[in-house]
């Protein structure tokens, strides 16, 4: 998981040159082989990880760090902004026409996610721009890939162009385009047939579609997941195409995501956006701090609440919702959902996600597997009657539960109280005015 | 037969092999084995996608072999490394006994239902009765894709509508291998991230079904796996065997420019085999996975 590897590995080294007053070049050679080997662990490219270590390492020796009051605080920085002006520095967004369509090309290899992310890109730009999108299926080579786009198409409400038993690329293009001339779309998205960099006969064929679209994007769509080829993709198709962007897709795996690097360092070409799910929705604009700020395992609220968010179905969170609006959660609902943050992996590396939330500060807070069990025991002691009514636990009744589940009666006492808290915590989120879209987020958060 | 599968395997992994064993050469040129060479090698192998561990590791097994030995030439290191990583890719697999299920499972856009036709043409070439299942009932024309492959390819399918509960398409395909006295079902599933719990839940609830209704089959679970991959590979290898018990690897798009480094450190840690190798996308794109003969072709 990407928050026990790189950002595990980052910690320890600054954790290390945090407990230092001050730093020596011995220090950042070893944190610098460190960061080295975490971003090849990344998949960061080799070249790629050589020049930004040894940029970093320059920097490093000079006065800036030594001289600062927290050597550990003033490193991170460096390679802080190193990483985020290497993903692209300021967010760069893209320009639109207005008057003449807004042309965009879709390329990449096999299974990068080309065609769904060509449905993402025309439902989200046609809610956000108000355009009036038109999808162009120029894959003939995939069975059903052009039907993928269509059903697409059909779901969003998007029309879309397509030829069935024409196996000429170029000449749906150009149809395609006419259409959208005829039809008044201000935007075109052509999906076109993944393929390998060096297959000169099907890269050809995207020069030629070029030529026949003058796109005023072309947009290369890579898998988020891949390793030290990302650089030898994106080169060439960006010599062969001059590509105006890329779309990193599968960002919601575990994948660290090197490849965003080596792109973007390499090509020079800024990622638009990033797919972040299955859902025609999960798209959204690439912010090169926020993918630094993941990497060097500063907190990633998004990935958080997404995580979180998935661990919950729709169904439940629902049930549970309306137990909350009509204060019938109890003791029993209480068990259930300490059950399922367990299954989402321990607390404490949730809680890590978190910006600003401090290691050491954690620390403190037991949110372990062991508490876990601790409180299911406790809340196991207890009869039915009592974990639906916690009202009616008194004293006595409370040093039998500590006897039953081998615990304290304060470790009871405990439990209550927070119990008592996390229901008032939910009671005002269930109020409608404060719940966002009625649904029920995570009640422990 | 196996000597033209050899050669396609050999034509089609030229691009492979001759930017590893070139990088390999340069390295070894100027014979003298020292911590520059290691240096060197190690990079070598990190641009393959082995991973730095991997690499580390095996730079250093070599290492202490040319100690040991007092090795001087080019061609006995080159020996060392072959052994080394023909070790490390040996692993055996699971006999493929007939009536078969194969569930063919993976993260998105690695290429699973191309490799089921493919898997699906060989099997039928080898005269099996072969049924295909269409399991991917997420995906917008999964199952067209699927459907169209089995009228090339000449296998029968069973399907049913977008949005289905997968489980209920392969249990009416087993039904319907039993029925049919069919020697191998190959079963699609959905594309997913091995970090989606929900997903996962899914896949171990088809896998229970496979194993309830396979009473009689010989049960093998295929991960296939997109050879760009980098490092995610392994934690991907890892859930979904903890999910599903996978006893085979498909290593799609080899016939790229990477090298499918990552597939060597997950077989060398999982024990798992690569059962293929895909090449293309035709239908013969398949080659068997023969472990000496890859690295020796990666050498050759």
């Amino acid at each position: 998981m990407i928050f026990e590897g790189l950002n595990e590995k980052f910690q320890n080294i600054f954790s290390q040159l945090k407990r230092k007053g001050k730093l020596n070049e011995k220090d950042i050679q070893a944190a610098s082989r460190e960061i080295k080997l975490a971003l090849l662990e990344a998949d960061v490219n080799f070249k790629v990880v050589k020049q930004f270590t040894k940029k970093i390492s320059e920097r490093a020796v000079g006065q800036e760090v030594l001289n600062s009051l927290t050597p550990g605080q003033q490193f991170i920085k460096i390679v802080n902004d190193e990483l985020t002006s290497l993903l692209g520095g300021e967010i760069e967004r893209m320009d639109f026409i207005n008057g003449r369509p807004n042309v965009f090309m879709m390329v990449g290899l096999q299974g990068a996610g080309k065609t769904t992310t060509a449905g993402k890109v025309a439902n989200l730009l046609r809610k956000e721009k108000k355009f009036k999108p038109l999808l162009v299926a120029c894959d003939v080579y995939r069975p059903a890939a052009i039907k993928q786009l269509e059903i697409l198409g059909e779901e969003l409400n998007i029309d879309v162009y397509s030829e069935h038993d024409v196996k000429d690329p170029v000449g749906i293009a150009k149809r395609g385009l006419k259409k959208s001339e005829e039809g008044h779309y201000d935007l075109v998205i052509f999906d076109t047939a993944g393929r390998l960099q060096i297959d000169e006969a099907l890269m050809e064929e995207l020069v030629n579609i070029k030529k026949a679209i003058l796109p005023t994007e072309i947009l290369l769509t890579v898998d988020a997941m891949t390793g030290q080829e990302s650089v030898n993709v994106a080169n060439e198709f960006n010599r062969l195409l001059e590509i105006t962007g890329v779309i990193l897709t599968k960002l919601d795996g575990d994948t660290r995501g090197g490849a965003a690097l080596s792109i973007t360092y390499t090509t020079g070409k800024s990622i638009k956006y990033i797919g972040t799910g299955e859902k025609l929705t999960d798209i959204e604009l690439f912010y090169p701090d926020r993918m630094a700020s993941r990497i060097l395992g500063m907190g990633d609220v998004l990935s958080f609440i997404d995580k979180a968010q998935s661990m919950m179905d729709e169904e439940t969170s629902k049930k549970l919702e309306e137990k909350i609006r009509n204060q019938e959660f109890d003791l029993n609902d209480f068990l259930d959902q300490i059950k399922q943050i367990e299954s989402m992996g321990s607390m404490n590396s949730l809680l890590e996600m978190i910006p600003g939330a401090n290691k050491k500060a954690l620390k403190n807070v037991d949110l372990s597997g062991a508490d876990t069990k601790r409180t299911e025991a406790i809340i196991l002691s207890m009869t039915k009657e009592e974990r639906h009514k916690p009202g009616m636990i008194n004293a006595g009744r409370r040093k039998r539960i500590a006897f039953g589940s081998g615990t304290k009666v304060a470790d009871v006492n405990r439990l209550l109280k927070g119990f008592e808290q996390s229901k008032k915590m939910m009671k005002q989120m269930s109020n409608p005015n404060l719940a966002k879209k009625g649904r029920m987020k995570l009640p422990f958060m | 037969m196996e000597l033209s599968l050899y050669e396609r395997m050999r034509n089609k992994l030229i691009k492979t092999k001759d930017n590893f064993k070139e990088k390999i050469e340069n390295v070894m040129y100027l014979g003298n084995f020292d911590d520059d060479f290691f240096e060197e090698l190690e990079e070598t192998l990190i641009l393959t996608d082995l991973g730095a561990e991997s690499a580390m590791k095996i730079t250093e097994q070599l290492r202490k072999k040319i100690i040991e030995t007092h090795a001087k030439t080019k061609e006995e290191v080159m020996g060392f490394l072959k052994d080394i990583l023909t070790d490390m890719v040996s692993v055996e697999g699971k006999p493929q006994t007939t009536p078969m299920i194969m569930m063919v499972v993976g993260v998105n856009g690695v290429g699973k239902t191309t490799t089921i036709a493919k898997l699906a043409s060989r099997y039928k070439k080898e005269g099996k009765k072969v049924m295909v299942a269409a399991g991917d009932t997420f995906r917008a024309a999964a199952t067209e894709q699927l459907e169209e492959w089995s009228k090339r390819v000449g296998v029968e399918i069973i399907k049913s509508t977008k949005g289905a509960d997968p489980s209920s398409v392969v249990f009416d395909a087993i039904g319907a291998a039993k029925a049919r006295k069919t020697d191998i079902l190959i079963c699609d599933t959905a594309g997913r991230l091995h970090n989606k719990v929900n997903l996962m839940k899914e896949l171990e609830k088809i896998s229970r079904i496979v194993n309830r209704e396979g009473d009689g089959f010989n049960i093998h679970n295929l991960m296939v796996l997109d050879a760009t991959t980098g490092q995610n590979a392994l934690n991907q290898a890892k859930v979904f065997h903890d999910c599903v018990e996978i006893s085979g690897i498909v290593l799609t798009k080899l016939d790229g420019t990477s090298k499918g480094g990552i597939a060597i450190s997950i077989i060398d840690e999982m024990q798992i085999p690569i059962e293929y190798v895909g090449i293309g996308e035709k239908q013969e794109d398949l080659i068997e996975f023969d472990p000496k003969k890859f690295v020796d072709l990666l050498f050759e």
